[in-house]
């Protein structure tokens, strides 16, 4: 049976379709899943930024979510969810990048560049986008991945995800985090401003329709009709992937 | 189409809104043939249930004829009559597959489960016409319905079965059922039941099928007593006497087994504690009025089991804990778990050992709809249940 992650461009299609019809909600948010933001009040912002990029890309994480780089520093938070599938599914889905236009709100597109690196293309207000690479620090298969804007990135920011079996067969408690740094001039200022007041918010959504999406190969909405620009009626949930995946 | 749209307090009207159309892939589209206005939806006429939006259409107690399916369901084809249950479940998450279907925890999408969150602690479910703290779905007062995850919920019914013999497997025959479950029926029990609007009516019902000995009915309609009468119970009119005496002299002094509080929020009468309550909702400073579940408490046995089907949203205030621990009381509650008992209720349905139809009182055109919310606010005693028809009495 064809692996659904390895069939990219469709998936990117796809993505593109789902994109498209989500909500516009003409705020810049980054559409990483995920929070480890920084405090607001942020006073010296470069250093804790170097700190928070130390963290995620040395500090593993281990034991019950929450109880680690909390304690090292106190302007990340994170946000886990368990979802009802195999730690491996899960991993080889959030593997292929390109995948996340189809469960994040804002994200245009994330393509691969090499095996490392990918280009992310975010919507940002007044139909503008935000651009970067970014580079894959680390990669354990299906126990995380961690990855890290590259130099020149509109927005400067890490992130990882982990993946660690549920309790009681209860599928894969999936852990995500996000650290960025406040781009600069003027559009980055905006950007940020908006940034820092929703990131929370724009994690639990994006880890929302993650599981959704994982879990039941849809988005959940209570749109009455599929926009008239959109195709997702002809955008099928991944049959290949529900039917490969172990029930 | 046609649509029964909420504008505001004690506001509904018929209007012209967009058809639905498939969206994901497993999905329906349903004609509606038969639709009913529940107890609960007069909480949204009453706008006790907060992020309603003007043009909400609602509705969760429909079926019909599936008319599309999403590329993705197999389950169902066009032209299959269907009950869709009013909770919208996924069928895949760890709720779902422990059959708590009422706890879904992916149909609420993803932008509208915040409030809930916050609110409850954990966002809610999805349900029909229901607010937009359970998902904003659109609902079954209309000429069609967007039914999402179509491959699990709908309860296909056999040709030759009238609409109203089954209409109720949507939401209040199963939530009696479930409210007289929540009880631990034993043999010998005595069971009360306040409130004999539908979901009270089908408990009692349901509590004597599961081998309740007797049940004791609570209200003060007239008519609404006499159809709890017909049903086996005994009856005990509350303007008349004092329910805890009452209940304490019919029961030898033991007091109900277990009591099932099938009012909810808005509870009526004139007992001091409900007129503070009521002051309290309309100026804000409380959402419920929990009179009749103090009540419930306090007439329960020692041990005994209290099932709350009756809606509520808020906070309650002399909320009679020290009888509940004292007593040692066990509470079950909770929006049904439709799916779950959809097969048994079904088949129950056809086998002639439950039947529903005598409770509907009233059937109007859906354009009639706002006068069936008005009459069914208005004329409790008379107006037990309305069912409205968008496709004009061919079912």
């Amino acid at each position: 049976m064809r692996s659904p992650v390895d069939d990219s461009s469709t998936l990117e299609r796809r993505g593109r379709s789902m994109v498209t019809v989500a909500a516009l909600t003409g705020v810049a948010v980054l559409g990483v899943i995920g929070v480890r933001a920084l405090s607001r009040n942020s006073g010296n912002v470069g250093r804790r930024f170097r700190r928070i990029v130390e963290v995620l890309t040395n500090h593993r994480l281990s034991g019950a979510a929450g109880d680690n780089v909390a304690d090292e520093s106190e302007e990340l938070v994170e946000r886990t969810v368990t979802i009802n599938r195999p730690r491996h599914e899960l991993y080889m889905f959030w593997r292929d990048f390109g995948n996340l236009a189809l469960i994040m709100e804002n994200i245009e597109s994330v393509t691969e560049v090499d095996e490392r690196r990918s280009h992310w293309v975010v919507r940002a207000p007044a139909g503008t986008t935000l651009e970067w690479d970014s580079a894959i620090v680390e990669d354990i298969p299906d126990e995380l991945i961690s990855w890290q804007s590259e130099p020149g990135a509109d927005i400067t920011h890490s992130g990882r995800i982990d993946f660690r079996d549920a309790q009681g067969g209860r599928g894969t408690l999936v852990t995500a985090t996000i650290a960025y740094d406040p781009p600069a001039g003027a559009v980055g200022k905006l950007v940020a401003k908006l940034f820092q007041r929703e990131p929370k918010i724009q994690a639990r959504r994006d880890l929302r329709r993650f599981k959704q999406f994982m879990e039941t190969g849809e988005i959940a909405t209570s749109r009455m009709n599929a926009d008239a620009s959109a195709v997702t009626s002809t955008a099928q949930p991944d049959a290949a992937m529900r039917q490969a995946a172990p029930h | 189409m046609r649509a029964l749209t909420w504008q505001g307090k004690h506001d509904v009207r018929v209007e012209t809104v967009p058809d639905p159309g498939i969206v994901n892939p497993r999905d329906a589209i349903i004609r509606v043939t038969s639709t009913a206005i529940c107890g609960s939806d007069l909480h949204l006429y009453d706008h006790y249930i907060p992020r309603m939006k003007s043009g909400d259409i609602l509705g969760h107690e429909f079926m019909g004829e599936v008319v599309d399916v999403g590329s993705g369901n197999h389950a169902l084809s066009v032209g299959q009559r269907v009950v869709v249950p009013f909770v919208i479940a996924c069928g895949g998450c760890f709720f779902c597959q422990k059959q708590q279907y009422a706890a879904c925890d992916n149909s609420n999408p993803a932008d509208k489960a915040d409030v809930s969150e916050v609110a409850y602690g954990y966002p809610m479910t999805g349900a029909f016409g229901y607010s937009h703290l359970t998902g904003g779905y659109s609902g079954g007062q209309a000429e069609y319905v967007r039914v999402p995850y179509a491959d699990i919920g709908p309860i296909v019914i056999p040709e030759g079965i009238a609409d109203e013999r089954v209409l109720f497997l949507s939401d209040i025959l199963p939530t009696g059922w479930m409210a007289a479950e929540n009880c631990a029926i034993e043999s010998g029990d005595t069971i009360a039941v306040w409130g004999c609007g539908p979901v009270g009516l089908f408990a009692i019902q349901s509590a004597f099928l599961q081998g309740a000995q007797r049940v004791i009915a609570i209200d003060h309609y007239p008519h609404r007593l006499d159809l709890a009468k017909s049903l086996g119970a005994e009856v005990i009119d509350y303007e008349e006497v004092k329910v805890r005496e009452a209940l304490v002299e019919m029961t030898g002094g033991i007091g109900p087994d277990a009591c099932i509080d099938a009012v909810g929020m808005e509870s009526h009468g004139m007992a001091l504690d409900n007129v503070v309550d009521q002051v309290k909702a309309s100026v804000g400073l409380g959402t419920d009025r929990p009179h009749v579940l103090r009540q419930v408490i306090m007439a329960c046995r020692k041990g005994g089991r209290v099932s709350i089907p009756g809606v509520y949203g808020g906070f309650a205030d002399k909320f009679p804990i020290g009888a509940l621990m004292e007593k040692g009381l066990t509470i079950k509650t909770g929006q049904t778990h439709v799916q779950r008992y959809s097969d048994r209720l079904l088949q129950m349905i056809l086998d002639g050992a439950i039947d529903t139809t005598f409770l509907i009182s009233h059937r109007l055109p859906l354009e009639e709809a706002a006068n069936g919310y008005r009459m069914f606010k208005e004329q409790q005693n008379e107006v037990t249940k309305v069912v409205l028809k968008p496709d004009g009495w061919r079912h």
